[in-house]
C-alpha cells in the first residue's frame, strides 16, 4: 500500500473514482466494526455501513489532508450511528439505559442470562454513548485523547465516559451475584 | 475492576461476527453508485463541506449554532451549559402559563410550550444579546441575524418532536401491558436525552461540547433535589433552579400522582347528626408532600392536602401521661376561630407517652425497597440510602434488619443481621441501584416471610416499605394486597411506609397499605424529613402504644347548634363503628401527638348557616347546662382484641392550658383549609396565618414551625 489513505481521499475528492472504491475497500471493515460495536446487530452494521459508503462522495468534500484519513472517518462512522439511533427514536434509545420498558427488558435479561452471552449483557447496559466510547477505546485500543477527536469530545470527557464504564460493569457483577 | 474492563476488550475485539461478504459488495457498489451520481452533479469538483455547525468559526456561525440549539430545547427542559451563556440564558423569559397539574396527555400537550418559549426567545434575546461585553461583536450583527427562533421554526420544531413521540410510544405500549399508568416520566426523560445530544453535536458552544459527560446527567434529572426550597425563583408558574453557571427551567412532571382525596366534612347540624366519629391519624405525608410541591413553586393537588396531617406533622407540647393511666393523655380546650368572630374552635389534644432508647424492646426490621427504574433520581433512591444510614445510628446490636429489594424480580439485599453490623448493612445499601419495573407483592411477600422468620417472642417485628409508590407489575387485586397486610398485621407484623420523589407518587395506595398494616405513612422529600421521621421520631414510628384508636364525640345540641371536622375526611368513620371492636382505626405511636379540631357553631350565634326547620319537631330545647359535648376515646393496648373506653365531658370553658401550641394547630388547619379551597374561611389569608403562626412558634427545637411560615409565604406567591 503505497499510497496512503489520505492521498485517496484527497483524489476521490477531486472525482477519481478509483481512488474511492480503494478507500471503501480498504476501510468498510473498519467502518463495519465500529458500527457493529455500537449497534450490536450485524444486519444493523452492514446497513448502516452502506449508508455511509453512498453518503460518503459528498462527505469527502469536508475532509482536510492534513488530517488522519482513518480519525475522520470514525467520527463519520460515529456520528452516522447517532443519527440512526436518533431517527429511531424509542427503539433504539430504549436500549439506551432510559426508560421502564428498556429496564423492565433489562431486568428480564438478567433474569435469563443463562442464554445471553456476558458481553450482550454488558453491552446492553451501557448507554449509546458508553458503547461508541468502549467501540473506540476497547476494540480499536484508541486512547483517550484520540477517541475524544473521533467523537467530538475532550480527553477528560473520555476518560469520565470509561469510569462510567467500569462502574456500570461493577453493578452488573453485583446484580448477577444478587441473584445467584 | 480492571479484569471486567479488559474482559470486555478482549470479547470486543474477538466477539464480532465477520460481515456478510454480499453486503459487503453491496455497500462499496452503493458507494460507487452515489459516486458517480456526485461526481456528475458537481464535473469533478468536490461539494461544498456538509454544514457542520460543531466549530462555527464566525460570529453568524455562533449564532447559527445558537439558534439551533434553542430550536432543539424544548419546554420541559432548558439547560445552558457554561458561564458565557449564562448572560444571555437570565433574561429567558417563558410567558406561557401551563397547567401543571391538569395537563392533558402527554403527546398532545407538548407543541404549547415549545411554541411559547421559542416565541419569547425571539423577543428577548434581540434586546439580550448586544448588552453583554463578552459577546460584544455580536452588535455588528443586523438584529434579524439575532432573532433565534422564527415562529415557523418553532412550529416545525414542535410537530417534529410530536412525532418522535408518537413513534417512541409504540414499542413501549406494545411491550408493556401492565403499566397502565407508567408512560409518561420515562417518555420524558427520553426528550431530555435527545436534547443533549443534540446540544452536544451542534456543539453551539463550545465548552458545551467539552463537557457533554456532566450535561447529560444533569439533563435528566427531573428535579433537582431542592434542600431549601428559598433557592428557588418563581417564574411565571416554572421555578428556576440553579447556580451561576447553570440556570435550567424544572421540567413540569407529567403528573401521575395519586391521592385519596375525599370530600371537604360538610356542617353538621348538631339537632340531625349530633354523634361525630373518627380514626385518629398520625401520618405526615401530606405535609411533607405539600411542602415539596411548594418549595418547588407550584400550589400542590387540593387532594394532596389532608389537613389532619398537616396539623399532626408537628410536635406539641401536651401534657404528657401519667404513669400508670392510659398511654396517652387527652387535653381539650375551647377557643376562638381566627377566621369567624361567632363561632369557635373545639380542640382535642392527645400526647402519647414515650419510650425511652435505653428502655425499648429490640425490634426486627425488614426493610423492603423499591429498586425499579424510577427510583433511580437523586430525591428517591440515593435520597432513601442516606435516610436508612441515618436511621441506623439509632439501633443497637440487639435490633435485627434485613433488605429486601424489588424491582422486576423481588429478592434479598441483606440477611437478617444484627444492627450492630453496621459495615455489612453500609455495604448491601450502598451497592442497591435502581432498574427494572415494579413488582411490590411478590416483594411485600418475601418481607413478610422474612419478617417472621425474624420475629422472637415479645419483639416488635415491622416491614418498612420504601418506594416512590409504583406497584406496575404483579398486582392484579389491590383488594387482595390489602387483605394480605390486614392478614399479616393480625399475626404482630405492622407495616411503615416511606414514600419519595414526585411525579409517580401513588398516595392512596401508600395510605391504604399503612393504614391496614398499623403503621405510619411518612413522605422523604430531603434528608431533613428523614431526620425527623427516622431519627428524631423514631420511637413513634417502631412502637405502637396504642392501637385503633378512635374518637367520638357527641354534640350536646343546647349548646351547639352547628360543628364540622376539620380534616380526617378520609378517616371518617360510621357512628356504630365506634363499639366494634373489629374495625381497625388509627394507632399512636410512642411519642406521637395527635389533634383533632371541631369548628362550632354555639347555639343562639349569628354564624348558624341552618334555619331551624317550620315543620319540624318543636318541641323547645332543655336549657344547657355548659356541657358543649360527651368525648369519648377507644384504644386497645398494642397486641390485644378489646378496647378500653375514655370519656370527658367538654364544658365551655374548657381550657387546658396549652396557649400557643393550640394557636399554632389552628394556623396549620386555616393554611391546610385555603390549600384545600375549604370556603368557611371567609376573607381569611395566607397572611393571617403567618401572623397567627409568628405569634405561636414556642420552642421549635428544631426549626420545623419556622419552616411552615416561610411554606405558607411561598404559598402567596405559588397561586
Amino acid at each position: 500500500m503505497d499510497i496512503t489513505s489520505e492521498i485517496l481521499a484527497t483524489k476521490a475528492g477531486s472525482g477519481d473514482a478509483n481512488a474511492f472504491r480503494e478507500l471503501l475497500e480498504r476501510h468498510y471493515d473498519l467502518m463495519y466494526r465500529v458500527a457493529y460495536r455500537t449497534l450490536g446487530q450485524q444486519s444493523d452494521a452492514e446497513d448502516l455501513v452502506q449508508e455511509i459508503c453512498t453518503s460518503l462522495p459528498k462527505k469527502l468534500g469536508s475532509f482536510k489532508a492534513d488530517s488522519k484519513f482513518e480519525s475522520w472517518l470514525y467520527r463519520v462512522v460515529v456520528n452516522a450511528g447517532r443519527d440512526l439511533m436518533r431517527r429511531r427514536g424509542a427503539r433504539a434509545r430504549a436500549a439506551d439505559g432510559w426508560g421502564d420498558v428498556e429496564l423492565m427488558q433489562k431486568a428480564n435479561a438478567i433474569e435469563k442470562s443463562e442464554n445471553l452471552s456476558w458481553l450482550t449483557r454488558a453491552m446492553s447496559r451501557l448507554s449509546p454513548e458508553l458503547r461508541e466510547t468502549v467501540a473506540l477505546v476497547l476494540a480499536e485500543e484508541m486512547t483517550h485523547a484520540q477517541a475524544g477527536k473521533a467523537l467530538g469530545l475532550s480527553e477528560g470527557s473520555v476518560s469520565w465516559r470509561m469510569s462510567e464504564v467500569k462502574k456500570e460493569l461493577r453493578h452488573m457483577a453485583q446484580d448477577e451475584e444478587m441473584l445467584q | 475492576m480492571t479484569d471486567d474492563l479488559d474482559k470486555l476488550a478482549a470479547l470486543l475485539r474477538d466477539d464480532i461476527p465477520p460481515p456478510s461478504s454480499n453486503a459487503k459488495m453491496a455497500a462499496i457498489a452503493a458507494g460507487m453508485q452515489a459516486f458517480e451520481n456526485n461526481s456528475e452533479n458537481v464535473q469533478g469538483t468536490a461539494d461544498a463541506a456538509r454544514p457542520i455547525h460543531n466549530r462555527p468559526e464566525t460570529a453568524r456561525g455562533f449564532l447559527e449554532g445558537l439558534k439551533h440549539m434553542f430550536n432543539k430545547l424544548t419546554g420541559r427542559q432548558m439547560m445552558l451549559g457554561t458561564a458565557s451563556f449564562a448572560t444571555i440564558a437570565v433574561a429567558l423569559v417563558v410567558s406561557q402559563g401551563i397547567d401543571f397539574n391538569t395537563g392533558p396527555g402527554p403527546i398532545v400537550n407538548l407543541g404549547a410550550p415549545e411554541l411559547g418559549i421559542a416565541g419569547n426567545l425571539n423577543e428577548q434575546t434581540q434586546g439580550t444579546i448586544t448588552t453583554d461585553d463578552e459577546v460584544g461583536y455580536m452588535r455588528t450583527e443586523q438584529p434579524t441575524d439575532a432573532v433565534l427562533a422564527t415562529p415557523d421554526d418553532a412550529d416545525a420544531n414542535a410537530v417534529a418532536s410530536q412525532e418522535h413521540k408518537t413513534t417512541d410510544n409504540a414499542p413501549r405500549l406494545a411491550d408493556s401491558e401492565d403499566l397502565t399508568s407508567g408512560e409518561a416520566v420515562p417518555m420524558v426523560e427520553e426528550a431530555e436525552v435527545v436534547v443533549t445530544q443534540e446540544l452536544r453535536e451542534r456543539g453551539a458552544v463550545d465548552g458545551l461540547s467539552e463537557a457533554p459527560s456532566i450535561v447529560a446527567p444533569m439533563a435528566v434529572m427531573p428535579a433537582a433535589p431542592v434542600v431549601d426550597g428559598l433557592l428557588s425563583t418563581q417564574l411565571d408558574g416554572r421555578s428556576v433552579v440553579g447556580d451561576t453557571d447553570q440556570y435550567y427551567i424544572e421540567p413540569t412532571p407529567e403528573n401521575r400522582d395519586q391521592f385519596a382525596g375525599a370530600e371537604i366534612s360538610s356542617l353538621k347540624v348538631t339537632l340531625d347528626e349530633p354523634v361525630s366519629t373518627f380514626s385518629i391519624d398520625v401520618d405526615t405525608a401530606a405535609y411533607s408532600f405539600v411542602r415539596s410541591n411548594l418549595m418547588r413553586g407550584y400550589l400542590p393537588n387540593p387532594d394532596a392536602v389532608r389537613t389532619e396531617e398537616m396539623i399532626n406533622y408537628f410536635s406539641y407540647d401536651y401534657p404528657v401521661p401519667q404513669a400508670g393511666e392510659a398511654p396517652f393523655s387527652t387535653s381539650v380546650t375551647i377557643t376562638d376561630t381566627p377566621w369567624n368572630p361567632n363561632t369557635q374552635l373545639m380542640h382535642i389534644a392527645i400526647q402519647g407517652y414515650e419510650i425511652l432508647a435505653e428502655d425499648r424492646p429490640p425490634v426486627n426490621l425488614v426493610f423492603l425497597i423499591d429498586t425499579s427504574g424510577s427510583m433511580g433520581q437523586p430525591n428517591k433512591l440515593p435520597l432513601l440510602i442516606q435516610s436508612f444510614r441515618l436511621m441506623l445510628s439509632e439501633l443497637n446490636e440487639h435490633d435485627t434488619v434485613a433488605i429486601v429489594t424489588y424491582a422486576g424480580s423481588a429478592g434479598m439485599a441483606l440477611e437478617p443481621t444484627s444492627a450492630g453490623e453496621r459495615t455489612k448493612i453500609l455495604n448491601s445499601l450502598t451497592r442497591l441501584s435502581a432498574g427494572g419495573s415494579t413488582n411490590g407483592q411478590s416483594g411485600l411477600q418475601q418481607a413478610y416471610a422474612l419478617a417472621a422468620e425474624m420475629a422472637d417472642d415479645g419483639d416488635t417485628s415491622r416491614v418498612i416499605l420504601a418506594t416512590d409508590g409504583d406497584f406496575n407489575v404483579g398486582i392484579s387485586d389491590p383488594e387482595a394486597l390489602q387483605a394480605f397486610i390486614e392478614e399479616k398485621r393480625d399475626t404482630g407484623i405492622y407495616l411503615s411506609i416511606l414514600g419519595f420523589g414526585q411525579g409517580n407518587y401513588n398516595d392512596a395506595l401508600m395510605q391504604t397499605l399503612a393504614q391496614n398494616g398499623n403503621g405510619t405513612a411518612a413522605y422523604i422529600d430531603t434528608l431533613a424529613e428523614a431526620q425527623k421521621v427516622l431519627v428524631d421520631q423514631i420511637g413513634g414510628a417502631l412502637f405502637t402504644i396504642a392501637q385503633d384508636v378512635k374518637i367520638q364525640i357527641e354534640f350536646n345540641p343546647s349548646e351547639v347548634a352547628e360543628y364540622r371536622l376539620i380534616g380526617y375526611e378520609t378517616r371518617a368513620l360510621a357512628r356504630e363503628d365506634f363499639n366494634n371492636d373489629t374495625v381497625d382505626a388509627g394507632e399512636i405511636g410512642a411519642g406521637h401527638s395527635v389533634t383533632a379540631l371541631y369548628e362550632i357553631t354555639l347555639a343562639g350565634s349569628s354564624a348558624i348557616s341552618n334555619d331551624p326547620l317550620r315543620y319540624g319537631d318543636a318541641a323547645p330545647l332543655p336549657e344547657g347546662n355548659g356541657e358543649l359535648a360527651f368525648l369519648k376515646l377507644r384504644y386497645k393496648n398494642p397486641g390485644e382484641s378489646t378496647s378500653i373506653l375514655v370519656t370527658t365531658p367538654v364544658m365551655a370553658d374548657a381550657d387546658a392550658g396549652l396557649g400557643t401550641e393550640v394557636d399554632f394547630a389552628v394556623a396549620v388547619a386555616g393554611f391546610g383549609q385555603l390549600l384545600r379551597g375549604d370556603t368557611r374561611l371567609g376573607d381569611w389569608s395566607f397572611d393571617d396565618v403567618v401572623a397567627l403562626a409568628s405569634t405561636a412558634r414556642g420552642n421549635d427545637t428544631f426549626g420545623y414551625r419556622a419552616e411552615f411560615i416561610r411554606l405558607v409565604r411561598l404559598a402567596e406567591t405559588a397561586q
